[in-house]
């Protein structure tokens, strides 16, 4: 039987998605349902004076109102930062609480204040539009970079500090930047980004008073984790009593990691009014309350020597957390950036301090990358700013710092079991023409247009996480994956995962590696994911997690099954366990060559006895039935890493900037199916050009957000694009069976360093801001034009 | 949104019949539906005009170019006679938001709205239209009154926009890269005396600079207008550009369509 792993087996989930029969949250109806509407913040920050709900309640077809008064009388707990991280002066983050609906203070536009629930959708917003609500308003704080200098926003964190974090040796970089020939510095900005799922969160609560249990249906990458988190900190309910249902969710990119404010009210209220509750983000609702992304004010320096060595790092950060700290809100800019800050280079002295402050803007959180994007645009733009002023290629400088082995000591945290950066860079270089560029850029030149090259080379520490590692870091929880594999008594076989498919093709290529395993036909395997009552328990989908942690469950599961299939098979073909081979679904006897399909083992395995004979095909101390569980915790992070090359070309009149080429030649280690990887590559990457060149996420000084519609805020599109060139080189994953290292965030990683420093290059090393729009281009171009002329 | 009560009308009278001080015209709604759904705009009574057969279609003749004001920017774009006639037209429509507000937008709902950032008021400023409504002619230089004001009074229906085919012409848009409206859209349009230079989204309306105008009419090159430096006192600012870049757009996207003819 031919290997299915490495092969371009369409998507399982394609004929429902294709057909209109997928099944989001709100396909969702429930009998005797109710609707609810949110009554939000207009301001970005203010105290409730009074909240008047009287009139409200005499709106036709009310159920019910309920406001943060309720939600603390029930003792209801609020939304939490997972991960607790530590100041340089050993103190302790400083966490606001965050009560699902507020009920003092509001702290960002869309902060709820209150629920109303409906007969329908169109009475609870009628109704809402009568809650009344005095506030009183205060000063906002809106700018990173002048956060800590505003007002304080929640009582006792004072200059509105969660934590003044620091990883590395200050001293020991003191000491390498002395001996330096040059010192190459950088102020950047990775401006702040909104994920736009394609799907809106929802969310339908369901109570049933019989068995005392509430059902939420909900838009989650990770149904176990919300659970625990609503029951162990909402008090929603007891573990057993709460069974979270992710149906197919579309779209997350870190967006639906948390728990959010209408998860808990909903699950709550549903209870109290013992009818179901359905509640759909309009789109607007999304822009202002779904977390976003980004937003870090960094200054950074480069250590260097006149011949292009690399001496030492310094990275001063300030992260914009938003309002509130939630569950990735604090890991995002320390340990998912300060490591990964140095990049792919042998830097001997190095340090990180991110300094994390609150502001009333909406929540920033993981989004796709989390910290590994501006950690790499914070390294790769300073290299390209130094190879600028070193006169050194920009190939040949990165070649030159690359690590000379593997495992590569990374200077602050990781170890990387494997790769080929050179490797990568050549391929990358071919695949680009990166020698045909100058008469490229005269072409360009000639019909009076600027063009530039950009290079990148980044790494990222992905398949989150050894649980020890983690935990040590001050993780809330371990991060380890389950999987069950179930075998029917008539040979098909259930996988139940606990990542969670919102896009990743689980369903067909989960099913690629079950298949190879156990030697099973495709299409008699299910990947089943996203219900907690379904399976034991998950850490779901996010920092490229689910194949290289997710995917080795299944495969540590799968080979379970197969050590009880040899027992069995030994059995009832009388021979010793040592001597049955597995291979292609058969359990063959090496001696006798005598098999058993392992549809026939599974069968004997739940049908344990045989007619007119007291016999037994299950070994002593083997139960019947056939299924298998495994907890996977990883040894080590994965490390892809990869070289991507852009070239733009810019219009000096308009400032527009055309992304001509972009060449994006990656090492993902194994390929479980190049077309979902390239699915993934070129999702990555479109978000990843976005923050370059389009997407921004901008707040006024009153906290208004001004890019609230897709009327301001930019989606890239089809046609900001030319044709991706995507390549591989591969170097398998040490650390775990599959060779895996996973490739969900590489784009979005990468692109936004690449396109800018293309734009820079062709801008002669002017600096400007993501997104590069054409003013900012425009009035660059229009400076390049003066200072050539003085030159001249 | 608010209820409403939805109306179909079978004629241009039957429409104008029905219109009061809390209705609006149902064309494409691409405009209507939005802001009522936002809670920006609430009507009593919409009047669809969609299913007045009259208000639909494109007519060619020798000096003109006539489309219904229910016609579709999809089928404005599509046609092979505008794009023999007056092909700028039909690339304009082409460049107009995306696919699905193409397929419902119409002619009529855009110049009535007279958007600031519109495409279409600078077509019809450039081609010299005449805006034929169910009681009267009205030319496109009287018109376009202000942002978001025409001369159309309560209950008048615009049935068909009269474009006059020029010599040579080439609209040039800047467009904004969210929504793709126009930050600046330049419309130049040659006839035999003079030449048009229809620009919108610079301002709070789209207007015919005199100064490129004058300067085309007596050498029509683009060189005649490069380095032009237009007086940005009433332009528009907004995060996408300020009012000293959407000056310089003007002239550069004033240049690109001259080139262009
Ligand atoms: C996402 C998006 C992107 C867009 N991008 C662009 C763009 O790039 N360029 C551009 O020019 N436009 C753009 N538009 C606007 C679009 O082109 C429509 O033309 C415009 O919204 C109005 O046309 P409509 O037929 O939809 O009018 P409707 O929304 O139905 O009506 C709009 C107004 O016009 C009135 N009206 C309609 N027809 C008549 C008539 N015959 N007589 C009198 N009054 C009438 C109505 O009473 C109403 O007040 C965009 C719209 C959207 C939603």
């Amino acid at each position: 039987m031919a290997s299915l792993v490495g092969s371009r087996v369409e998507r399982k989930e394609d004929k429902r998605f294709l057909t209109g029969k997928g099944r989001y949250t709100a396909d969702i109806n429930l009998a005797n349902q109710t609707y609810a509407i949110f009554v939000r913040s207009p301001h970005a920050r203010a105290s409730i004076k009074k909240l008047n709900i009287d009139k409200a309640l005499k709106s036709s077809g009310v159920v019910s109102i309920l406001t943060g008064k309720e939600i603390a009388d029930d003792k209801i707990g609020g939304l939490i930062a997972g991960w607790a991280i530590r100041s340089e002066d050993g103190t302790e983050m400083k966490c606001p609480g965050n009560p699902p609906l507020a009920k003092d203070n509001v702290n960002f536009v869309g902060d709820p204040v209150a629920v109303v629930i409906a007969e329908s959708l169109a009475e609870a917003k009628e109704a809402a539009e009568k809650v009344e609500v005095d506030y009183k308003v205060l000063k906002a704080v809106t700018s990173t970079a002048d956060a800590m200098n505003g007002d304080t926003i929640h009582e006792g964190i004072d200059k509105n500090l969660c934590f003044d974090w620091l990883l590395g040796d200050r001293q020991k970089v003191k000491e390498a930047f002395d001996k330096a020939d040059k010192v190459i510095s950088i102020d950047i900005i990775n401006n702040r980004l909104i994920p736009n799922a394609m799907e809106p969160r929802a969310c339908v609560a369901d109570y049933n008073a019989a068995s005392e249990e509430i059902t939420l249906y909900t838009t989650s990458q990770n149904p176990h984790l919300s659970r625990l988190i609503m029951s162990a900190f909402g008090n929603v309910a007891p573990e057993h009593k709460l069974r979270v249902v992710a149906p197919d969710v579309g779209g997350g990119f870190g967006s639906k990691i948390n728990v959010y404010n209408e998860d808990i009210v909903c699950s709550w209220a549903a209870k109290k009014i013992n009818r179901a509750i359905k509640w759909v983000a309009e789109r607007s609702e999304s822009f202002l309350t779904d977390i976003h992304g980004r937003d870090h004010v960094t200054h950074a320096e480069l250590a260097v020597t006149k011949d292009g060595k690399f001496l030492g790092f310094k990275n001063e950060t300030i992260a914009n957390l938003g309002a509130y700290a939630r569950v990735f809100g604090t890991v995002t800019p320390t340990y998912l950036f300060g490591p990964c800050a140095t990049g792919v280079y042998e830097i001997p002295a190095a340090y990180t301090n991110v300094k994390a402050v609150y502001t009333n803007t909406a929540p920033v959180d993981a989004y796709r990358g989390a910290g590994r994007p501006e950690a790499t645009y914070t390294i790769e733009r300073l290299v390209e700013k130094a190879s600028m002023e070193l006169g050194i290629d920009k190939t040949e400088l990165r070649i030159k710092n690359f690590p000379t082995a593997f495992p590569f000591k990374q200077t602050l945290v990781h170890t990387v079991d494997s790769g080929d950066y050179v490797a990568g860079m050549e391929k990358a270089k071919q695949m680009a023409d990166y020698k045909g560029f100058e008469a490229r850029r005269k072409e360009s030149e000639a019909k009076g247009k600027l063009r530039g090259i950009g290079v990148t080379s980044y790494f990222e520490a992905c398949g989150i996480a050894p649980s020890a590692a983690v935990m040590s870091l001050g993780c809330g929880v371990g991060l380890w994956e389950s999987a069950e594999v179930r075998f029917n008594p008539t040979g098909q076989v259930t996988v139940y995962t606990g990542s969670h498919s919102h896009g990743q093709s689980h369903q067909t290529t989960f099913a690629q590696i079950a298949a190879d395993e156990l030697g099973v036909p495709i299409e008699n395997i299910d990947i089943v994911h996203g219900d907690t009552d379904k399976g034991t328990f998950g850490m779901g989908t996010y920092g490229s997690r689910s194949l290289a942690v997710g995917g080795i469950a299944i495969v540590n599961a799968c080979k379970k099954i197969v050590e009880k299939g040899k027992r069995v098979t030994a059995k009832m073909l009388e021979a010793n366990p040592e001597d049955v081979e597995f291979k292609d679904g058969e359990f063959i006897v090496s001696k006798s060559n005598k098999k058993k399909t392992i549809g026939e083992v599974a069968f004997a395995c739940y049908l344990p006895g045989v007619r007119d004979e007291m016999k037994s095909p299950l070994p002593e101390g083997d139960e019947p039935g056939l299924k298998e569980t495994s907890f996977y915790d990883p040894s080590n992070f994965s490390f892809p890493a990869g070289t991507h090359i852009a070239e733009v070309e810019i219009d000096p009149e308009t400032g527009q900037v055309k992304l001509e080429k972009y060449t994006a030649c990656d090492d993902f280690g194994r390929i479980i199916n190049p077309m979902v990887v390239e699915g993934q590559v070129h999702g990555g990457l479109a978000q990843g050009i976005g923050q370059a060149l389009y997407e921004n996420a901008e707040y006024d000084e009153t906290g208004q957000l001004m890019t609230g519609s897709y009327m301001d805020y930019t989606m890239p599109r089809a046609d900001n694009f030319p044709e991706f060139n995507i390549g591989y080189t591969c170097t398998h994953a040490t650390t775990n069976p599959l060779g895996v290292k996973g490739c969900g965030e590489a784009g979005a990683i990468a692109a936004p360093p690449t396109v800018m420093n293309a734009v820079i290059d062709a801008l002669g090393g002017q600096e400007v801001t993501m997104p590069a729009t054409a003013e900012k281009v425009w009035k660059a171009c229009k400076n390049l034009k003066k200072s050539n002329a003085k030159a001249a | 949104m608010k209820d409403f009560n939805y109306h179909s009308a079978k004629d241009s009278k039957e429409a104008s019949q029905l219109a009061s001080s809390s209705s609006a015209f149902l064309a494409g709604g691409m405009t209507t539906i939005p802001s009522m759904k936002l809670g920006l705009a609430t009507y009593q009574d919409l009047i669809d005009i969609k299913n007045i057969k009259k208000l639909s279609g494109i007519k060619v003749s020798g000096k003109s170019v006539t489309i219904g004001a229910a016609t579709k920017h999809v089928e404005v774009s599509n046609s092979k006679d505008v794009k023999k006639a007056i092909p700028s037209l039909s690339s304009l429509a082409e460049g107009i938001g995306d696919p699905q507000v193409r397929n419902r937008g119409t002619i009529g709902g855009s110049i009535a709205n007279n958007d600031p950032s519109a495409d279409y008021p600078s077509a019809c400023i450039a081609l010299n239209a005449t805006i034929h409504t169910n009681e009267r002619k009205i030319e496109a230089a009287k018109f376009f009154k202000g942002m978001f004001e025409t001369a159309l009074k309560k209950g008048e229906l615009i049935e068909a926009i009269e474009f006059q085919i020029p010599e040579k012409s080439s609209y040039q848009k800047h467009p904004n890269p969210a929504s793709r409206y126009a930050i600046v859209g330049v419309y130049v349009a040659k006839y035999k005396g003079d030449v048009n230079v229809a620009v919108t989204g610079a301002k709070s309306c789209v207007y015919n600079d005199k100064e490129m105008s004058k300067a085309l009419s007596g050498n029509f090159s683009s060189s005649s207008i490069n380095g032009m430096d237009l007086d940005s006192s009433e332009m528009n600012t907004d995060m996408h550009a300020s009012a000293e870049f959407r000056a310089s757009l003007v002239v550069t996207q004033a240049k690109k369509a001259v080139d262009a003819c």
